[in-house]
């Protein structure tokens, strides 16, 4: 056998696709649901996203070492959101608007400081081969997975289980829901949101590392066209869960995988359309998950997007 | 408190508000600039050569007015997508979607109007792409007012299908055999080009923008229907039991924004791409959402406040070879400000100007 196995090639690449490109949907949404729960939303992760891949890519490249990389991401994008953090606790600053701006922002000092790191070549994240069992190439192709994409499983089991199990959750999730109550308990709600938003921004950052040291593995002013801001959509659709988010952000994966997929079988026909896939599978999802009243089940109900 | 106090405090909190909404975007503006400033400096930039580049190349000369106020164009309607709606306090950000399909619709009518008379096929065509634009943007306030789908998110999603859409238009149904490197509709007919105004070098989407301006600042100042909508953006239930048709106006003034944006996307294609392609989606409905919250979402405020920005791209050019910076240091600049300006609206009514102008008075 040596790989031609007709028409199954597309859904083996969307699952293979489903896998690579699911990870900086399963980072940024992570990170969200936690600064959601908390009270806050940050629409700006798609700029932290950006910037991560910038920052990720030129430590990896200076130090030679992509972990290096991922740290410095992760660090970065704390930073951002940090600074999110800190400016939506002024009073009268709304957390949408303060969003917009950071998506600008970090997009800018991305493209600003990523200039010179276009050309040269830092080194990949390792994967591991799953496929190692079948002797299709596509097979092996198709389950190549990356090592952050199984850390980003195992975190959204852990997050789930904090958010139900330990006193940082309850914490969270009563700030989220009235800052009243949180007061009442002598919890500072304007804390634990600083806190849940760098937290955020840290896991948004990491996502973005992984764009540029693995999928598609270089740095340019291309690499995330809305991901971040899908990912932030997300979370609705998985309805503040962690363990959701990873089905979720598989499902965007897939779809964003559309494209390529059909592609390696010769469709090309629509190609810039199979773009719009991820998008309007987002706002299909939206709006089937919102509802009339502009109620969402399951939404913190200190979220600003929900009021 | 005696007599005259009163009778001054009677003129003085209304101009204080007035007053107050003049300096705190300025002050905001300045200290975005300073952090920029700042930034440079830090990368070992001179930040008054940056400025003073900024001011020569966007304001200096004849020349750089006309590069400016044809930037202005975009700015202003783009600025509009925003402002109008922002009335029911809707956040709508995704006018770039507008700007880009009405640019298709533009040149993608205009092959089949090549025949017309002019007279009747550039108001047409200026129609289309304004509804165009009007359906696109309506549709996010359709969605908000029946689904209660977040328009944000909704209107920035709809922005990244339009560029896919308006790609996928340009590279096949409608692109241009001829169009060889940067795919293109076919270049409209010398006829449906839109000029220059008279006397000057910069074409008439600049006037139709001001006129646009204003007409929205009566709309939203003037009229009941602004005043309706500024009910309904206050407080849903107050509308409702006012009677007011909260429903009709979302849709009606998300609608209006987007036929705006829609005819930013008409006059880049037929004053001065002469055919609709990528480079439609320029970012200018990006810039607008700085402009309108510069503008504290007041269509008057937009005219100056786009003239400024549009002078700062203009003069992107030559400071990025002056001073060999990337092209993305006015991106830069906007975030700064873009951040500058949102804090400050933390100081909203927290400048006691009335007790600081009537210090003394009080007994």
């Amino acid at each position: 056998m040596n790989g031609d196995i007709g028409l199954w090639a597309v859904p083996l690449a969307m699952l293979g696709g489903a896998i690579r490109v699911s990870t900086p949907f399963l980072f940024v949404s992570l990170g969200e649901v936690i600064t959601e729960r908390s009270g806050r939303i940050n629409l700006g992760l798609e700029g932290t996203l950006v910037f991560g891949a910038m920052a990720g890519y030129a430590l990896a490249y200076l130090t030679g070492s992509a972990w290096v990389g991922v740290l410095a991401a992760a660090l970065a994008g704390s930073v951002f959101g940090l600074i999110h953090g800190l400016l939506c606790s002024l009073p009268k600053v709304n957390d949408i608007a303060i969003g917009i701006a950071l998506m600008l922002l970090g997009t800018g000092l991305a493209f600003f400081f990523g200039k010179p790191y276009i050309q040269p070549v830092a080194p990949d994240l390792p994967a591991i081969d799953l496929g190692w069992w079948s002797d299709l190439p596509q097979v092996q192709a198709a389950l190549k997975v990356n090592v952050l994409f199984i850390a980003g499983a195992v975190l959204a089991v852990a997050l789930a289980w904090m958010l139900k199990k330990t006193r940082i959750g309850l914490t969270l999730r009563v700030v989220g829901d009235s800052s009243d109550a949180a007061r009442a308990l002598g919890i500072s709600p304007s804390k634990v949101r600083i806190l849940a938003t760098a937290f955020g921004g840290a896991l948004a950052g990491i996502g973005g590392a992984y764009l540029s040291l693995f999928y598609p593995g270089s740095w340019n002013e291309g690499i995330s066209s809305g991901q971040g801001l899908i990912a932030v959509a997300l979370v609705i659709f998985a309805r503040w869960s962690p363990v959701w988010c990873f089905f979720a952000a598989l499902l965007f994966g897939a779809a964003g995988a559309l494209g390529p997929a059909l592609q390696s079988i010769g469709i090309t026909s629509g190609y810039y359309l199979s773009y719009a896939a991820p998008f309007v599978l987002t706002l299909i999802v939206l709006i089937l998950s919102s509802s009339k009243s502009g109620a969402l089940t399951g939404a913190p109900r200190e979220l600003s997007i929900t009021k | 408190m005696t007599g005259p106090v009163r009778d001054m405090r009677a003129w003085l909190v209304p101009l204080a508000g007035r007053v107050e909404g003049l300096i705190l975007p300025v002050a905001a503006l300045l200290t975005g600039f300073a952090v920029f400033g700042l930034f440079l400096l830090l990368l070992g930039k001179n930040p008054v050569e940056f400025y003073q580049l900024v001011y020569k190349a966007g304001f200096g000369t004849a020349f750089s007015w006309t590069n400016t106020l044809s930037r202005a164009a975009p700015l202003l309607f783009a600025a509009l997508c925003v402002a109008i709606p922002a009335r029911l306090g809707l956040v709508v950000i995704g006018g770039e979607g507008a700007i880009v399909l009405g640019g298709v619709m533009t040149g993608g009518l205009a092959a089949a109007l090549a025949g017309w008379p002019a007279l009747i096929a550039m108001p047409l065509l200026a129609l289309m792409a304004a509804a165009t634009g009007g359906v696109w943007i309506g549709l996010v306030g359709a969605l908000r007012q029946w689904r209660g789908v977040n328009e944000t998110i909704a209107s920035l999603l709809m922005a990244y299908i339009a560029i896919a859409l308006m790609n996928h238009l340009v590279e096949g149904p409608l692109r241009d055999p001829a169009s060889l490197n940067k795919p293109s509709t076919a270049p409209l007919a010398e006829t449906l080009r839109v000029g220059d105004l008279p006397g000057w070098n910069v074409h008439w989407g600049l006037a139709v923008g001001v006129v646009c301006c204003i007409l929205a600042w009566v709309l939203i100042e003037r009229t009941t229907l602004g005043f309706s909508a500024r009910i309904a953006g206050g407080n849903v239930r107050a509308a409702q039991v006012q009677g007011l048709p909260v429903g009709k106006l979302v849709i009606g003034f998300t609608a209006l924004g987007g036929a705006c944006a829609g005819l930013a996307g008409y006059f880049e294609v037929s004053a001065v791409h002469g055919s609709a392609n990528a480079s439609l989606a320029a970012g200018y409905g990006y810039t607008g959402i700085l402009v309108a919250f510069l503008a504290r979402h007041n269509p008057l405020a937009i005219i100056p406040v786009a003239l400024l920005l549009a002078g700062f791209e203009a003069s992107s050019g030559l400071v990025q070879r002056r001073m060999d910076l990337p092209d993305a240091t006015m991106l830069v600049l906007q975030g700064f400000v873009f951040v500058a300006i949102l804090a400050s609206e933390t100081f909203t009514g927290r400048i006691n100007l009335i007790g600081w102008l009537t210090k003394g008075d009080r007994t």
